[in-house]
Protein backbone atom coordinates (compact mmCIF):
# COMPACT_ATOMS: atom_id res chain seq x y z
CA UNK A 1 0.00 0.00 0.00
CA UNK A 2 2.77 2.36 0.95
CA UNK A 3 4.49 1.54 -2.30
CA UNK A 4 1.39 2.32 -4.31
CA UNK A 5 0.93 5.69 -2.68
CA UNK A 6 4.57 6.45 -3.22
CA UNK A 7 4.20 5.47 -6.85
CA UNK A 8 1.11 7.65 -7.34
CA UNK A 9 2.86 10.51 -5.63
CA UNK A 10 5.72 10.10 -8.02
CA UNK A 11 3.39 10.06 -11.02
CA UNK A 12 1.68 13.26 -9.91
CA UNK A 13 4.88 15.16 -9.44
CA UNK A 14 6.05 13.75 -12.78
CA UNK A 15 2.90 15.00 -14.43
CA UNK A 16 3.46 18.45 -12.96
CA UNK A 17 7.04 18.60 -14.26
CA UNK A 18 5.77 17.13 -17.50
CA UNK A 19 3.29 19.97 -17.83
CA UNK A 20 6.18 22.41 -17.71
CA UNK A 21 8.01 20.54 -20.46
CA UNK A 22 4.74 20.29 -22.34
CA UNK A 23 4.11 24.02 -22.46
CA UNK A 24 7.67 24.82 -23.46
CA UNK A 25 7.40 22.13 -26.15
CA UNK A 26 4.12 23.68 -27.23
CA UNK A 27 5.98 26.94 -27.78
CA UNK A 28 8.58 25.14 -29.90
CA UNK A 29 5.94 23.38 -31.96
CA UNK A 30 3.74 26.44 -32.53
CA UNK A 31 6.60 28.31 -34.14
CA UNK A 32 7.96 25.27 -35.96
CA UNK A 33 4.62 24.43 -37.50
CA UNK A 34 4.06 27.93 -38.72
CA UNK A 35 7.50 28.74 -40.05
CA UNK A 36 9.65 25.58 -39.91
CA UNK A 37 11.96 27.41 -37.54
CA UNK A 38 13.11 25.64 -34.40
CA UNK A 39 13.23 28.43 -31.88
CA UNK A 40 16.12 27.65 -29.57
CA UNK A 41 15.43 30.83 -27.63
CA UNK A 42 12.19 29.36 -26.27
CA UNK A 43 13.76 28.54 -22.90
CA UNK A 44 15.28 32.00 -22.63
CA UNK A 45 11.95 33.61 -23.46
CA UNK A 46 10.57 31.61 -20.56
CA UNK A 47 13.34 32.92 -18.32
CA UNK A 48 12.68 36.49 -19.44
CA UNK A 49 8.98 36.02 -18.72
CA UNK A 50 9.79 34.76 -15.26
CA UNK A 51 12.00 37.80 -14.60
CA UNK A 52 9.22 40.12 -15.78
CA UNK A 53 6.78 38.33 -13.48
CA UNK A 54 9.27 38.60 -10.63
CA UNK A 55 9.67 42.35 -11.27
CA UNK A 56 5.96 43.05 -11.45
CA UNK A 57 4.95 40.87 -8.50
CA UNK A 58 7.89 40.97 -6.11
CA UNK A 59 9.74 44.20 -6.95
CA UNK A 60 6.73 46.37 -7.79
CA UNK A 61 4.37 44.60 -5.38
CA UNK A 62 1.53 44.03 -7.80
CA UNK A 63 -1.14 41.44 -7.01
CA UNK A 64 -0.06 38.03 -8.35
CA UNK A 65 -2.65 37.62 -11.07
CA UNK A 66 -2.26 41.19 -12.31
CA UNK A 67 1.52 40.74 -12.48
CA UNK A 68 1.09 37.41 -14.24
CA UNK A 69 -1.26 38.91 -16.81
CA UNK A 70 0.99 41.88 -17.40
CA UNK A 71 4.03 39.62 -17.86
CA UNK A 72 2.10 37.56 -20.41
CA UNK A 73 1.11 40.69 -22.35
CA UNK A 74 4.65 42.07 -22.28
CA UNK A 75 6.10 38.77 -23.48
CA UNK A 76 3.51 38.56 -26.24
CA UNK A 77 4.64 41.98 -27.43
CA UNK A 78 8.29 40.99 -27.17
CA UNK A 79 7.58 37.80 -29.15
CA UNK A 80 5.81 39.71 -31.91
CA UNK A 81 8.58 42.30 -31.95
CA UNK A 82 11.27 39.61 -32.26
CA UNK A 83 9.47 38.21 -35.26
CA UNK A 84 8.96 41.61 -36.83
CA UNK A 85 12.47 42.95 -36.26
CA UNK A 86 14.72 39.89 -36.34
CA UNK A 87 12.99 37.06 -38.17
CA UNK A 88 10.84 38.68 -40.84
CA UNK A 89 13.84 40.24 -42.59
CA UNK A 90 15.36 36.75 -42.66
CA UNK A 91 12.45 35.26 -44.60
CA UNK A 92 13.69 33.29 -47.58
CA UNK A 93 17.11 32.62 -46.06
CA UNK A 94 18.19 29.03 -45.37
CA UNK A 95 16.43 27.57 -42.34
CA UNK A 96 19.68 26.70 -40.56
CA UNK A 97 20.74 30.36 -40.64
CA UNK A 98 17.48 31.34 -39.01
CA UNK A 99 17.84 28.62 -36.40
CA UNK A 100 21.31 29.88 -35.52
CA UNK A 101 19.81 33.33 -35.14
CA UNK A 102 17.36 32.00 -32.57
CA UNK A 103 20.32 30.64 -30.61
CA UNK A 104 21.79 34.12 -30.82
CA UNK A 105 18.55 35.61 -29.54
CA UNK A 106 18.84 33.30 -26.54
CA UNK A 107 22.34 34.57 -25.75
CA UNK A 108 21.27 38.17 -26.13
CA UNK A 109 18.34 37.71 -23.78
CA UNK A 110 20.63 36.12 -21.18
CA UNK A 111 23.18 38.93 -21.34
CA UNK A 112 20.49 41.57 -21.15
CA UNK A 113 18.99 39.93 -18.08
CA UNK A 114 22.41 39.73 -16.43
CA UNK A 115 23.14 43.39 -17.08
CA UNK A 116 19.87 44.77 -15.74
CA UNK A 117 20.26 46.06 -12.17
CA UNK A 118 18.02 44.13 -9.77
CA UNK A 119 18.01 41.05 -12.02
CA UNK A 120 21.56 39.83 -12.62
CA UNK A 121 22.74 36.35 -11.81
CA UNK A 122 21.06 35.99 -8.41
CA UNK A 123 18.28 33.56 -7.65
CA UNK A 124 14.86 34.96 -6.78
CA UNK A 125 11.49 33.63 -5.79
CA UNK A 126 8.00 34.78 -6.64
CA UNK A 127 5.36 34.74 -3.91
CA UNK A 128 2.15 33.26 -5.15
CA UNK A 129 -1.19 33.23 -3.32
CA UNK A 130 -1.03 29.45 -3.31
CA UNK A 131 2.62 28.87 -2.34
CA UNK A 132 3.56 26.66 0.51
CA UNK A 133 0.24 24.90 1.01
CA UNK A 134 -0.54 21.29 0.29
CA UNK A 135 -3.69 19.48 -0.65
CA UNK A 136 -4.26 16.06 0.92
CA UNK A 137 -6.23 13.50 -0.95
CA UNK A 138 -6.53 10.17 0.81
CA UNK A 139 -2.95 9.28 1.59
CA UNK A 140 -1.62 11.55 -1.14
CA UNK A 141 -0.08 14.90 -0.46
CA UNK A 142 0.10 17.23 -3.42
CA UNK A 143 1.81 20.57 -3.23
CA UNK A 144 -0.22 23.54 -4.39
CA UNK A 145 2.49 24.56 -6.82
CA UNK A 146 2.11 21.27 -8.62
CA UNK A 147 -1.66 21.56 -8.62
CA UNK A 148 -1.45 25.08 -10.01
CA UNK A 149 0.84 23.93 -12.82
CA UNK A 150 -1.48 21.09 -13.78
CA UNK A 151 -4.57 23.30 -13.64
CA UNK A 152 -2.94 26.09 -15.64
CA UNK A 153 -1.75 23.64 -18.29
CA UNK A 154 -5.22 22.17 -18.57
CA UNK A 155 -6.69 25.64 -18.94
CA UNK A 156 -4.10 26.66 -21.53
CA UNK A 157 -4.71 23.54 -23.58
CA UNK A 158 -8.47 24.11 -23.55
CA UNK A 159 -8.14 27.78 -24.49
CA UNK A 160 -5.69 27.03 -27.31
CA UNK A 161 -7.88 24.19 -28.57
CA UNK A 162 -10.97 26.41 -28.70
CA UNK A 163 -8.97 29.20 -30.32
CA UNK A 164 -7.44 27.08 -33.08
CA UNK A 165 -10.59 25.08 -33.69
CA UNK A 166 -13.35 27.65 -33.62
CA UNK A 167 -12.05 31.14 -34.32
CA UNK A 168 -11.41 32.38 -37.84
CA UNK A 169 -8.01 33.68 -36.76
CA UNK A 170 -7.08 30.31 -35.26
CA UNK A 171 -8.13 28.47 -38.40
CA UNK A 172 -6.14 30.96 -40.48
CA UNK A 173 -3.09 30.17 -38.31
CA UNK A 174 -3.56 26.46 -38.96
CA UNK A 175 -3.94 27.20 -42.64
CA UNK A 176 -0.75 29.24 -42.66
CA UNK A 177 1.17 26.40 -41.07
CA UNK A 178 -0.25 23.80 -43.48
CA UNK A 179 0.28 25.63 -46.73
CA UNK A 180 1.82 29.06 -46.50
CA UNK A 181 1.63 29.78 -50.21
CA UNK A 182 -2.07 28.96 -50.36
CA UNK A 183 -2.61 31.16 -47.33
CA UNK A 184 -1.09 34.05 -49.26
CA UNK A 185 -3.37 33.29 -52.19
CA UNK A 186 -6.57 33.39 -50.14
CA UNK A 187 -5.57 36.71 -48.64
CA UNK A 188 -4.50 35.66 -45.15
CA UNK A 189 -2.01 38.28 -43.95
CA UNK A 190 0.67 35.65 -43.48
CA UNK A 191 3.34 37.95 -42.06
CA UNK A 192 1.09 39.32 -39.32
CA UNK A 193 -0.09 35.80 -38.57
CA UNK A 194 3.51 34.69 -38.01
CA UNK A 195 4.05 37.60 -35.62
CA UNK A 196 0.92 36.60 -33.72
CA UNK A 197 2.16 33.03 -33.45
CA UNK A 198 5.42 34.30 -31.98
CA UNK A 199 3.37 36.38 -29.57
CA UNK A 200 1.35 33.36 -28.42
CA UNK A 201 4.48 31.26 -28.13
CA UNK A 202 6.32 33.87 -26.04
CA UNK A 203 3.30 34.37 -23.81
CA UNK A 204 3.02 30.65 -23.09
CA UNK A 205 6.74 30.71 -22.30
CA UNK A 206 6.15 33.47 -19.75
CA UNK A 207 3.31 31.45 -18.22
CA UNK A 208 5.61 28.47 -17.68
CA UNK A 209 8.35 30.67 -16.31
CA UNK A 210 6.09 32.11 -13.64
CA UNK A 211 4.49 28.76 -12.80
CA UNK A 212 7.93 27.27 -12.39
CA UNK A 213 9.26 30.15 -10.28
CA UNK A 214 8.04 28.87 -6.89
CA UNK A 215 9.68 25.48 -7.57
CA UNK A 216 13.03 26.13 -9.24
CA UNK A 217 13.24 29.87 -8.52
CA UNK A 218 13.98 32.58 -11.05
CA UNK A 219 17.52 32.73 -12.33
CA UNK A 220 19.26 33.46 -15.55
CA UNK A 221 19.90 29.84 -16.48
CA UNK A 222 16.41 28.49 -15.83
CA UNK A 223 15.85 28.52 -19.59
CA UNK A 224 17.96 25.40 -19.99
CA UNK A 225 14.82 23.47 -19.22
CA UNK A 226 14.19 24.01 -22.91
CA UNK A 227 16.72 21.25 -23.51
CA UNK A 228 14.32 18.82 -21.83
CA UNK A 229 11.30 20.19 -23.61
CA UNK A 230 13.00 19.60 -26.93
CA UNK A 231 12.86 15.79 -26.68
CA UNK A 232 9.25 16.20 -25.55
CA UNK A 233 8.42 17.95 -28.79
CA UNK A 234 10.36 15.36 -30.79
CA UNK A 235 8.58 12.44 -29.12
CA UNK A 236 5.27 14.05 -29.93
CA UNK A 237 6.16 14.41 -33.59
CA UNK A 238 7.47 18.00 -33.64
CA UNK A 239 4.56 19.29 -35.60
CA UNK A 240 1.69 18.26 -33.47
CA UNK A 241 0.34 20.33 -30.59
CA UNK A 242 -1.31 17.37 -28.82
CA UNK A 243 1.94 15.51 -29.44
CA UNK A 244 3.91 18.18 -27.60
CA UNK A 245 1.61 17.92 -24.59
CA UNK A 246 1.70 14.13 -24.49
CA UNK A 247 5.45 14.11 -25.12
CA UNK A 248 5.98 16.52 -22.23
CA UNK A 249 3.87 14.46 -19.87
CA UNK A 250 5.62 11.23 -20.82
CA UNK A 251 9.03 12.74 -20.22
CA UNK A 252 7.99 14.26 -16.93
CA UNK A 253 6.62 10.99 -15.60
CA UNK A 254 9.48 8.84 -16.87
CA UNK A 255 11.97 11.24 -15.38
CA UNK A 256 10.27 11.18 -12.01
CA UNK A 257 10.14 7.39 -11.96
CA UNK A 258 13.74 7.08 -13.14
CA UNK A 259 14.84 9.47 -10.43
CA UNK A 260 13.19 7.36 -7.77
CA UNK A 261 13.69 3.78 -8.89
CA UNK A 262 16.93 3.93 -10.87
CA UNK A 263 20.45 4.75 -9.67
CA UNK A 264 21.48 8.36 -9.49
CA UNK A 265 22.20 10.06 -12.79
CA UNK A 266 19.57 8.23 -14.80
CA UNK A 267 17.04 10.98 -14.18
CA UNK A 268 18.87 13.44 -16.37
CA UNK A 269 19.36 11.16 -19.32
CA UNK A 270 15.94 9.53 -19.14
CA UNK A 271 14.39 12.11 -21.48
CA UNK A 272 17.00 11.53 -24.16
CA UNK A 273 16.98 7.75 -23.85
CA UNK A 274 13.22 7.84 -24.23
CA UNK A 275 13.52 10.08 -27.26
CA UNK A 276 15.95 7.65 -28.91
CA UNK A 277 13.66 4.71 -28.18
CA UNK A 278 10.62 6.48 -29.61
CA UNK A 279 12.53 7.59 -32.68
CA UNK A 280 13.78 4.05 -33.25
CA UNK A 281 10.26 2.69 -33.16
CA UNK A 282 8.33 5.57 -34.74
CA UNK A 283 10.79 7.82 -36.59
CA UNK A 284 8.19 10.53 -37.10
CA UNK A 285 7.15 10.69 -33.47
CA UNK A 286 3.96 9.59 -31.85
CA UNK A 287 1.55 12.09 -33.37
CA UNK A 288 3.05 12.97 -36.73
CA UNK A 289 0.66 14.28 -39.33
CA UNK A 290 1.57 13.24 -42.80
CA UNK A 291 0.45 14.63 -46.09
CA UNK A 292 -0.42 12.06 -48.68
CA UNK A 293 1.93 12.55 -51.59
CA UNK A 294 0.35 14.36 -54.49
CA UNK A 295 0.06 12.27 -57.60
CA UNK B 1 -13.82 49.71 -76.13
CA UNK B 2 -14.58 49.81 -72.41
CA UNK B 3 -11.83 50.45 -69.90
CA UNK B 4 -10.06 47.20 -69.00
CA UNK B 5 -10.38 45.84 -65.46
CA UNK B 6 -6.78 44.67 -65.53
CA UNK B 7 -4.05 46.13 -67.63
CA UNK B 8 -0.44 44.94 -67.82
CA UNK B 9 2.06 47.01 -69.68
CA UNK B 10 5.61 45.99 -70.41
CA UNK B 11 5.96 43.51 -67.58
CA UNK B 12 9.35 41.89 -67.11
CA UNK B 13 9.71 39.29 -64.40
CA UNK B 14 12.20 36.63 -63.35
CA UNK B 15 11.46 33.06 -62.40
CA UNK B 16 14.47 32.40 -60.20
CA UNK B 17 17.46 33.49 -62.30
CA UNK B 18 15.58 33.19 -65.60
CA UNK B 19 13.92 36.11 -67.29
CA UNK B 20 10.62 34.32 -67.75
CA UNK B 21 8.46 37.22 -68.85
CA UNK B 22 9.82 39.84 -71.23
CA UNK B 23 7.69 42.84 -71.97
CA UNK B 24 4.19 41.47 -71.68
CA UNK B 25 1.28 43.83 -72.22
CA UNK B 26 -2.29 42.68 -72.03
CA UNK B 27 -5.75 43.90 -71.19
CA UNK B 28 -8.69 42.19 -69.63
CA UNK B 29 -12.10 43.81 -70.09
CA UNK B 30 -14.55 43.54 -67.21
CA UNK B 31 -16.94 40.59 -67.39
CA UNK B 32 -14.99 38.59 -69.93
CA UNK B 33 -12.94 35.43 -69.95
CA UNK B 34 -9.44 35.92 -71.32
CA UNK B 35 -7.13 32.99 -71.79
CA UNK B 36 -3.35 32.78 -71.92
CA UNK B 37 -2.17 29.89 -74.04
CA UNK B 38 1.30 28.57 -74.46
CA UNK B 39 3.47 25.56 -73.87
CA UNK B 40 5.26 24.53 -70.70
CA UNK B 41 7.66 27.15 -69.42
CA UNK B 42 6.33 29.88 -71.68
CA UNK B 43 5.97 32.21 -68.70
CA UNK B 44 2.24 31.99 -68.21
CA UNK B 45 2.31 31.14 -64.52
CA UNK B 46 4.91 33.83 -63.83
CA UNK B 47 2.56 36.40 -65.35
CA UNK B 48 -0.18 35.32 -62.95
CA UNK B 49 2.21 35.39 -60.00
CA UNK B 50 3.29 38.90 -60.92
CA UNK B 51 -0.35 39.99 -60.99
CA UNK B 52 -1.17 38.48 -57.60
CA UNK B 53 1.96 39.93 -55.98
CA UNK B 54 3.79 36.68 -55.27
CA UNK B 55 6.49 37.61 -57.78
CA UNK B 56 7.73 41.17 -58.01
CA UNK B 57 8.14 42.26 -61.63
CA UNK B 58 11.38 44.02 -62.56
CA UNK B 59 9.75 46.47 -64.91
CA UNK B 60 6.36 47.58 -66.08
CA UNK B 61 3.04 48.42 -64.50
CA UNK B 62 0.02 46.37 -63.51
CA UNK B 63 -3.19 48.32 -63.08
CA UNK B 64 -6.26 46.76 -61.56
CA UNK B 65 -9.33 48.97 -61.71
CA UNK B 66 -7.01 51.96 -62.08
CA UNK B 67 -4.79 51.10 -59.07
CA UNK B 68 -1.16 50.18 -59.53
CA UNK B 69 -0.49 46.77 -57.96
CA UNK B 70 3.31 46.88 -58.10
CA UNK B 71 4.83 46.68 -54.63
CA UNK B 72 1.62 45.60 -52.91
CA UNK B 73 1.52 42.56 -50.59
CA UNK B 74 -0.42 39.51 -51.82
CA UNK B 75 -3.04 39.89 -49.10
CA UNK B 76 -3.63 43.54 -50.00
CA UNK B 77 -4.16 42.52 -53.60
CA UNK B 78 -6.67 39.89 -52.49
CA UNK B 79 -8.45 42.62 -50.57
CA UNK B 80 -8.99 44.48 -53.83
CA UNK B 81 -10.92 41.45 -55.10
CA UNK B 82 -8.23 39.83 -57.20
CA UNK B 83 -7.99 36.12 -56.43
CA UNK B 84 -5.41 33.68 -57.76
CA UNK B 85 -6.07 29.93 -57.90
CA UNK B 86 -2.54 28.57 -58.32
CA UNK B 87 -1.52 25.54 -60.27
CA UNK B 88 -1.58 22.24 -58.42
CA UNK B 89 -4.60 22.60 -56.11
CA UNK B 90 -3.06 24.28 -53.15
CA UNK B 91 -5.57 23.35 -50.47
CA UNK B 92 -5.08 23.24 -46.71
CA UNK B 93 -4.64 19.47 -46.31
CA UNK B 94 -5.67 18.95 -42.68
CA UNK B 95 -8.52 21.44 -42.57
CA UNK B 96 -12.01 20.32 -43.47
CA UNK B 97 -13.56 21.25 -46.79
CA UNK B 98 -15.85 23.67 -44.97
CA UNK B 99 -12.92 25.35 -43.16
CA UNK B 100 -11.05 25.63 -46.44
CA UNK B 101 -14.02 27.38 -47.99
CA UNK B 102 -14.58 29.69 -45.03
CA UNK B 103 -10.94 30.77 -45.20
CA UNK B 104 -11.70 31.98 -48.69
CA UNK B 105 -14.05 34.48 -47.09
CA UNK B 106 -11.28 35.64 -44.76
CA UNK B 107 -11.22 39.10 -46.28
CA UNK B 108 -14.91 39.77 -45.55
CA UNK B 109 -15.29 37.77 -42.41
CA UNK B 110 -19.03 38.24 -42.37
CA UNK B 111 -20.62 35.03 -41.10
CA UNK B 112 -24.06 35.45 -42.65
CA UNK B 113 -22.68 36.40 -46.00
CA UNK B 114 -20.19 33.51 -45.88
CA UNK B 115 -23.00 31.07 -45.07
CA UNK B 116 -24.95 32.22 -48.13
CA UNK B 117 -21.84 31.97 -50.28
CA UNK B 118 -21.23 28.42 -49.04
CA UNK B 119 -24.65 27.47 -50.39
CA UNK B 120 -23.79 29.02 -53.76
CA UNK B 121 -20.56 27.01 -53.86
CA UNK B 122 -22.46 23.79 -53.15
CA UNK B 123 -24.74 24.68 -56.03
CA UNK B 124 -21.75 25.04 -58.36
CA UNK B 125 -19.92 22.02 -56.95
CA UNK B 126 -22.43 19.60 -55.37
CA UNK B 127 -19.68 17.11 -54.55
CA UNK B 128 -18.21 19.53 -52.01
CA UNK B 129 -21.38 19.38 -49.92
CA UNK B 130 -20.93 15.62 -49.57
CA UNK B 131 -17.34 16.07 -48.44
CA UNK B 132 -18.03 18.97 -46.08
CA UNK B 133 -16.43 17.60 -42.93
CA UNK B 134 -13.60 15.65 -44.56
CA UNK B 135 -10.04 16.91 -44.48
CA UNK B 136 -9.14 18.39 -47.85
CA UNK B 137 -6.29 15.95 -48.37
CA UNK B 138 -8.77 13.06 -48.58
CA UNK B 139 -10.35 14.56 -51.69
CA UNK B 140 -9.56 13.38 -55.19
CA UNK B 141 -7.55 15.62 -57.50
CA UNK B 142 -10.62 16.89 -59.30
CA UNK B 143 -12.42 17.59 -56.05
CA UNK B 144 -9.41 19.47 -54.71
CA UNK B 145 -9.36 21.59 -57.86
CA UNK B 146 -13.05 22.36 -57.38
CA UNK B 147 -12.35 23.20 -53.74
CA UNK B 148 -9.54 25.56 -54.72
CA UNK B 149 -11.77 27.37 -57.21
CA UNK B 150 -14.70 27.50 -54.79
CA UNK B 151 -12.43 28.81 -52.03
CA UNK B 152 -11.34 31.68 -54.26
CA UNK B 153 -14.97 32.40 -55.19
CA UNK B 154 -15.84 32.67 -51.49
CA UNK B 155 -13.88 35.91 -51.51
CA UNK B 156 -16.36 37.30 -54.08
CA UNK B 157 -13.59 38.17 -56.51
CA UNK B 158 -13.94 40.73 -59.26
CA UNK B 159 -11.12 39.06 -61.14
CA UNK B 160 -10.24 35.40 -60.86
CA UNK B 161 -6.85 34.11 -62.05
CA UNK B 162 -7.02 30.41 -62.83
CA UNK B 163 -3.75 28.56 -63.40
CA UNK B 164 -4.18 25.28 -65.30
CA UNK B 165 -7.45 24.14 -63.74
CA UNK B 166 -7.48 21.13 -66.06
CA UNK B 167 -4.08 19.80 -65.00
CA UNK B 168 -4.17 16.09 -64.32
CA UNK B 169 -7.94 15.75 -64.54
CA UNK B 170 -9.99 13.33 -66.58
CA UNK B 171 -11.53 14.73 -69.78
CA UNK B 172 -15.02 14.48 -68.33
CA UNK B 173 -14.00 16.45 -65.23
CA UNK B 174 -12.26 19.03 -67.39
CA UNK B 175 -15.46 19.64 -69.36
CA UNK B 176 -17.39 19.88 -66.11
CA UNK B 177 -14.99 22.39 -64.57
CA UNK B 178 -14.81 24.52 -67.71
CA UNK B 179 -18.59 24.66 -67.94
CA UNK B 180 -18.67 25.89 -64.35
CA UNK B 181 -16.01 28.51 -65.11
CA UNK B 182 -18.18 29.84 -67.92
CA UNK B 183 -21.20 29.89 -65.58
CA UNK B 184 -19.26 31.79 -62.93
CA UNK B 185 -18.44 34.49 -65.47
CA UNK B 186 -21.96 34.70 -66.87
CA UNK B 187 -23.90 34.40 -63.62
CA UNK B 188 -21.72 36.24 -61.13
CA UNK B 189 -20.14 38.64 -63.60
CA UNK B 190 -16.68 37.57 -62.46
CA UNK B 191 -13.90 38.47 -64.86
CA UNK B 192 -11.58 35.53 -65.44
CA UNK B 193 -8.01 35.19 -66.65
CA UNK B 194 -7.48 31.57 -67.54
CA UNK B 195 -4.05 30.06 -68.09
CA UNK B 196 -4.24 26.77 -69.91
CA UNK B 197 -2.32 24.22 -71.87
CA UNK B 198 -5.58 22.67 -72.97
CA UNK B 199 -6.07 25.27 -75.72
CA UNK B 200 -9.05 23.52 -77.21
CA UNK B 201 -11.13 23.74 -74.04
CA UNK B 202 -9.89 27.18 -73.13
CA UNK B 203 -10.77 28.72 -76.50
CA UNK B 204 -14.21 27.16 -76.26
CA UNK B 205 -15.19 29.22 -73.23
CA UNK B 206 -12.97 32.27 -73.60
CA UNK B 207 -13.83 35.56 -75.26
CA UNK B 208 -10.29 36.59 -76.07
CA UNK B 209 -6.95 34.88 -76.10
CA UNK B 210 -3.23 35.58 -75.98
CA UNK B 211 -0.55 33.14 -77.06
CA UNK B 212 2.64 33.30 -74.98
CA UNK B 213 5.91 31.78 -76.08
CA UNK B 214 9.33 32.34 -74.50
CA UNK B 215 7.95 35.04 -72.25
CA UNK B 216 6.49 37.10 -75.08
CA UNK B 217 3.04 37.49 -76.52
CA UNK B 218 3.26 36.19 -80.05
CA UNK B 219 -0.38 36.27 -81.08
CA UNK B 220 -3.67 37.57 -79.80
CA UNK B 221 -7.23 37.78 -80.94
CA UNK B 222 -10.83 36.92 -80.29
CA UNK B 223 -11.06 33.31 -79.12
CA UNK B 224 -13.12 32.27 -82.12
CA UNK B 225 -10.62 33.73 -84.57
CA UNK B 226 -7.67 32.20 -82.75
CA UNK B 227 -9.27 28.79 -82.91
CA UNK B 228 -9.45 29.14 -86.67
CA UNK B 229 -5.84 30.14 -87.24
CA UNK B 230 -3.82 27.38 -88.87
CA UNK B 231 -0.85 27.71 -86.51
CA UNK B 232 -3.02 27.47 -83.45
CA UNK B 233 -4.95 24.60 -84.93
CA UNK B 234 -1.81 22.70 -85.63
CA UNK B 235 0.39 23.37 -82.64
CA UNK B 236 -2.11 23.85 -79.83
CA UNK B 237 -5.23 22.06 -80.97
CA UNK B 238 -3.45 19.20 -82.68
CA UNK B 239 -5.69 19.43 -85.71
CA UNK B 240 -4.15 19.14 -89.10
CA UNK B 241 -5.96 20.80 -91.96
CA UNK B 242 -6.30 18.72 -95.02
CA UNK B 243 -4.21 20.96 -97.18
CA UNK B 244 -1.69 20.37 -99.92
CA UNK B 245 1.01 20.96 -97.37
CA UNK B 246 -0.43 18.31 -95.15
CA UNK B 247 2.25 15.85 -96.09
CA UNK B 248 5.10 18.25 -95.41
CA UNK B 249 4.54 18.81 -91.76
CA UNK B 250 8.22 18.62 -90.89
CA UNK B 251 8.88 21.70 -92.92
CA UNK B 252 6.41 23.79 -91.00
CA UNK B 253 7.59 25.67 -87.98
CA UNK B 254 5.84 27.93 -85.60
CA UNK B 255 5.93 31.17 -87.53
CA UNK B 256 7.08 33.24 -84.61
CA UNK B 257 10.14 31.30 -83.70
Amino acid sequence: MQGLIEFTQMIISGVATGCIYAIVALGFVLIYKASEIVNFAQGDLMMLGAFLGFSFITLLGMPFYLGLGLALVCMALIGALLDRVVLRPMAGQPVFAIVIITIGIGFVIRSIVISIPGWGTETYGIDTPYSGGVTSLGGLVISNEHLAIIAATLLLVIVLYLFFRFTMLGVAMQATSQNQLAAYYVGVPVKSILSMIWAISAATAALVGILLAPITFVHVNMGFIGLKAFPAAVIGGFGSLPGAIVGGLIIGVVEALAGFYLPEGFKDVAAYVLMLVVLAIRPKGLFAQSVAKKV
Amino acid sequence: MQKPLLELSNIEAYYGPILAVQGISLQIPEGSIVTLLGSNGAGKSTILKAISGVVEPQKGTIRFDGKNLIGMEPDQIVNLGLLHVPEGREVFPFLSVRENLLLGAFRHHNRDQARGDLERMYAYFPVLRERLAQPAQSLSGGEQQMLAIARALMARPRLLLLDEPSLGLSPRLVSEIFAIIRRICTEAGTTILLVEQNAHKALEIADYGYVVENGRIVMEGAARELAEKPDIREFYLGKKDASVRGGHRWKRKKLWR
